[in-house]
């Protein structure tokens, strides 16, 4: 099994390497990409397999870092996320192969920011795993700067660069204290010496900057919504579907697993803030975003925040000895991070296919686009609605766990940590409430009402094959959404890799189970479809036995206002709400006092003659705060830096000197202590 | 037995809601008449509205999509299972084990969000603006309610609804300052949800500060008649949850006979007609609110939802 692994990650490098002289043909792109998908495909019948079977065993490969071998293994963990990034490549190349990248410099790197991301999963020791995450990194790197001819997407890529720099500054560190302290950097090693004191605070506070910031966790996020709209759209799906997930991996993989189990139970308490602090930012970003990828950038936020959340949540309660309703949380997190994957995979592929079929990212370019592509209406209409958590799909039965995981934060029996739990339990239920509102806005901005522009009036359904990439993602959602609990049941591998072996899915055969005991709550959606499908088919009946007459179009009635005059073929544009309109009751209700919201109106006196004008902003606090500062400090340094330049020979020589000696005397200091 | 008993409970509380239905909104707009000193209509008006409404040819905009058609088909059925999951004369119905407080809201939404997108399906300005109302209201609502739901949580030990109806008519609970405030807490959430005073007026169909109308703009015939049933079927599941989560005396346990049932049945339209009375002399005695103030009044039913839910943990942790 990891031999077939090693493989396909070889087979990945091997196609990043063919794809340089093949990405400039549309054939040649489209046989890299196949060969992706090919190669997703399989790992996800190894990851079922490896979930089926259990994996203990490590792979020694005959090379590695200078003091050994890099390692690799397949356990449940592993093997879930591996899962997850393999149907979400599997969806993404499909795309990809259907309409290959506009530049072929966005081809051969793909294939190694696949490679990358295997590696990071499978890795079973430090070095290896931190050698993908870097490979992964750059990889998307240079995927988002392919189309650098704008200047925008240049912008991002130097801004991603530099978080991607950030986060492995700070995992390298954390993976150096847990090494130092076990001696050894395989992750059996580190498990059999968990860290204590401010040895293990430092791991985490380390960790929770470098995975969180590359996960885009409040208040790290400001990259994504600026990166997200740079990069090809299968690009995006698969770094908010994958690679945000492979960070969330590298969290888990050191919080819950490598730092060992006796950790306390504020441990949960970090993760929980941000967490939760992240999805609601997230979710009212989402709202009042006017990008189509803008908006669903925001919504990864959101929705990486309440996975965050239900990783806190199982820490706290492992920490306060609930091992049921630690296996809970984790479910939860572990079953949103399949949901989320497959369904913002779908939507960032439709927002893809909106941008070529109508030529915009703008909600106020959209519109109408049910009529000219009701296959990806469609396909949109099962991912909004379950990015909105709407039963019975898939987005509602994670976020059920979720709720209910939070509902029993008062059993730990610590008075400050069930305040936190109540205090959790209200503001994820508010973000779960605006993200519904902000992926309504987007449907039925984009693929409801009238099209705003004539571009957007031009729009056509797109070709076969796309369609399928839109139409498997969906059916994914639906099915995912009827059958969580035998994917819990599936993941039961990952949760005993997490928890310990005594730990068990929070499922029943077909049904979900929240709670314990006589007492649980159950969710069982294949009973509520089917009494949806009864009651629908009856009331359809009902209604039109005693109503046969057959509906009849005409003129939109609007409150009796004025057909628009015949220069206005859209009719008149100012009477349909438009991105900011619908926006506007919560960016004053919320945006003012959280994203600092500013509208001005500009009203002109009785007689003046311009016209009146409407302005509205808003700015994430965290990017004025913690963005802007440190591009300024990095600009200052830049600038020290610079005089070094000017240095003559002697100076330069002296300084030279200087750092020896430096050194010299730091090492003797060692020796002495 | 207990399962033939469950069914049979199931159906006859089907057919006793939808019956009731169009009554619990005639019967407040026949109080609320009565209380401003008119006649008004008889509370069976809103049968024949609905019969009237189910005989017309419904019109549709040329360039309304599926959505509109699909809607309002989608916004009932979802209704009339949540509702179908609230106990009313009886416990341990058949559907009793799906009763999950979490699942009646998640359906809630998902006909909250069949009526937004109907409501921006042709893009006219009413509905729109409606529409991202409505969406904004919900962003309040919601974790109010949640964190009520997390005192029924506590106390109860579940977030099935047919166990906390259970445990509160059962359990030695007593008067409770955390139950009090949980319950004005949810009635502030049932109040919005519902489209009622003082968020939105239900008595006006034109009127630049309506919410709930304003989506409806553009539906005729059978599809008007749908969401006005719906609309009815709505706030009866939010005073029936009231009552059996609030006032669950009088209701017949788990495999009970027919007498209890007949006793419940009794006790439940008695509790009905005390809220449906409630809610008339509520909305009477009271002004609609600007809507920027909507987010206050739903705040301050969190606040109020959050302090029951800690003077649960100060007294759990005393105990």
């Amino acid at each position: 099994m990891l031999t077939a692994l090693s493989l396909v990650i070889g087979a990945l490098l091997l196609l990043g390497l063919a794809a340089v002289p093949l990405a400039p043909r549309a054939a040649g792109a489209r046989l890299v990409h196949g060969g992706c998908v090919a190669a997703c495909v399989l790992l996800v019948v190894l990851a079922i397999w490896a979930l089926l079977a259990g994996g203990g065993a490590v792979l020694a490969l005959p090379f590695g870092p200078p003091w050994g071998r890099a390692l690799l293994a397949l356990d449940g963990l592993s093997a879930w996320f591996l899962l997850v990034l393999g149907v979400t490549g599997a969806i993404a190349s499909l795309y990809a192969m259907a309409r290959p990248p506009a530049r072929p410099g966005a081809v051969p790197p793909y294939p190694l920011f696949l490679a990358g991301m295997v590696l990071t999963v499978a890795a079973a020791d430090a070095f290896t795993l931190m050698f993908g995450f870097e490979v992964m990194s750059l990889a998307s790197w240079a995927l988002v700067a392919a189309d650098h001819a704008q200047a925008e997407n240049r912008r991002a890529a130097r801004l991603y660069l530099m978080m991607a720099a950030l986060s492995a500054a700070c995992l390298v560190p954390a993976f150096g204290l847990l090494a130092g302290h076990a001696g050894g950097f395989s992750f059996a090693a580190l498990r059999a010496a968990p860290p204590t004191g401010w040895l293990a605070g430092g791991v985490l506070l380390l960790g929770l900057l470098g995975a969180g910031s590359k996960a885009g966790l409040a208040p790290l996020h400001s990259w994504q919504p600026m990166v997200y709209p740079a990069a090809p759209s299968h690009v995006t799906a698969l770094m908010s579907g994958a690679m945000a997930k492979v960070a969330l991996y590298v969290l888990a993989r050191l919080l819950l697993d490598l730092c060992g189990p006796a950790q306390p139970l504020w441990w949960g308490v970090p993760l929980l803030v941000v967490g939760a602090v992240s999805a609601v930012l997230g979710a009212l970003r989402a709202t009042l975003e006017d990008d189509t990828k803008v908006l669903l950038a925001c919504s990864s936020i959101e929705n990486i925040g309440l996975i965050t959340i239900g990783l806190g949540l199982a820490l706290a309660f492992r920490g306060a000895d609930l091992g049921p309703l630690a296996a809970l949380a984790a479910g939860a997190a572990l079953l949103h991070i399949l949901n989320h994957g497959v369904f913002k995979t779908l939507l960032f592929l439709v927002a893809g296919s909106v941008l070529a079929s109508a030529g915009s990212r703008r909600l106020d370019r959209l519109g109408g686009l049910i009529h000219a592509m009701p296959v990806t209406a469609g396909c949109a209409l099962v991912g909004i609605a379950a990015a909105a958590a709407l039963p019975p799909l898939s987005g509602f039965a994670s976020e059920w766990l979720l709720l209910q995981a939070l509902l029993a934060g008062w059993r730990t029996g610590d008075i400050g940590f069930q305040v936190l739990a109540a205090a959790g339990t209200a503001l994820a239920a508010m973000a779960t409430a605006l993200a519904a509102a902000a992926m309504v806005r987007l449907f039925g901005l984009v693929f409801l009402g009238r099209p705003r522009t004539p571009r957007g009036a031009g729009a056509h359904e797109v070709g076969r094959l796309e369609r399928w990439a839109l139409l498997i993602p969906a059916g994914l959602t639906l099915l995912l959404g009827l059958l969580p609990g035998p994917m819990l049941a599936l993941a039961q591998p990952a949760l005993m890799a997490l928890l310990g072996p005594a730990a068990m899915a929070p499922a029943q055969g077909f049904a979900l189970l929240g709670g314990t005991g006589e007492a649980a709550a159950w969710y069982l959606p294949l009973a509520l479809l089917a009494a949806l499908a009864v009651a629908g088919l009856l009331v359809l009946l009902a209604v039109r036995a005693r109503s046969p007459l057959e509906t009849r179009r005409g003129p939109v009635w609007n409150g009796g206002f004025i057909n628009a005059p015949d220069y206005l073929p859209f009719g008149d544009p100012l009477s349909q709400p438009s991105a900011g309109g619908f926006a506007q009751p919560l960016r004053s209700m919320l945006g003012t006092s959280l994203l600092a919201a500013r509208q001005r109106v500009d009203m002109p006196r009785p007689g003046e003659t311009r016209a009146a004008g409407y302005t509205a902003s808003f700015a994430d606090p965290a990017f004025g705060w913690l963005v802007v500062p440190a591009a300024r400090l990095r600009d200052a340094v830049a600038k020290r830096c610079e005089t070094l330049r000017d240095f003559s020979v002697r100076r330069c020589l002296s300084l030279g000197f200087g750092t020896l000696l430096a050194l010299l005397a730091l090492l003797a200091w060692l020796e002495a202590h | 037995m207990q399962t033939l008993a469950g069914l049979l409970t199931q159906a006859l509380h089907l057919a006793l809601v939808l019956l009731a239905a169009p009554l619990v909104v005639g019967c407040t707009r026949w109080l609320k008449a009565r209380m401003m000193g008119r006649r008004g209509a008889p509370p069976w008006q809103p049968v024949r509205d609905l019969a009237k409404l189910l005989r017309k040819r419904p019109v549709l905009a040329e360039n309304a999509s599926l959505v509109s058609e699909a809607a309002p088909y989608i916004a009932v059925v979802t209704t009339l299972v949540a509702l179908a999951l609230v106990p009313s004369f009886a416990q341990g119905m058949a559907f009793a084990p799906l009763g999950d407080l979490l699942l009646v809201a998640g359906l809630l939404a998902l006909a909250r969000v069949a009526l937004v997108l109907a409501g921006m399906d042709v893009g006219t300005a009413f509905g729109g603006m409606g529409a991202a109302r409505e969406v904004s209201f919900s962003a309040f609502a919601e974790p109010a309610l949640l964190v009520a739901v997390l005192s029924f949580a506590i106390l109860a030990g579940s977030t099935n609804l047919d166990l906390v109806a259970a445990t509160f008519r059962d359990g030695q609970l007593g008067l409770r300052v955390s139950l009090a405030l949980a319950a004005i807490a949810m009635l502030a959430v049932a109040l919005a949800d519902n489209a009622r005073m003082p968020v939105d007026n239900p008595g006006t169909h034109l009127e630049l500060t309506m919410v709930h109308e304003a989506m409806l703009l553009e539906s005729s015939g059978r599809h008007l008649a749908l969401w006005e049933f719906q609309a009815a079927l709505k706030l009866e599941l939010w005073l029936a949850l009231l009552a059996a989560v609030f006032l669950p005396f009088g209701t017949a346990a788990a495999g009970a006979g027919p007498l209890a049932w007949g006793l419940g049945l009794l006790a439940w339209l008695v509790k009905m007609a005390g809220l449906t009375l409630a809610l008339a002399v509520f909305e009477s005695a009271i002004a609609k609110m600007r809507v920027f103030r909507v987010p206050e009044f739903l705040g301050a039913a969190l606040l109020l939802a959050l302090l029951a839910a800690a003077l649960l943990f100060v007294s759990t942790g005393l105990a």
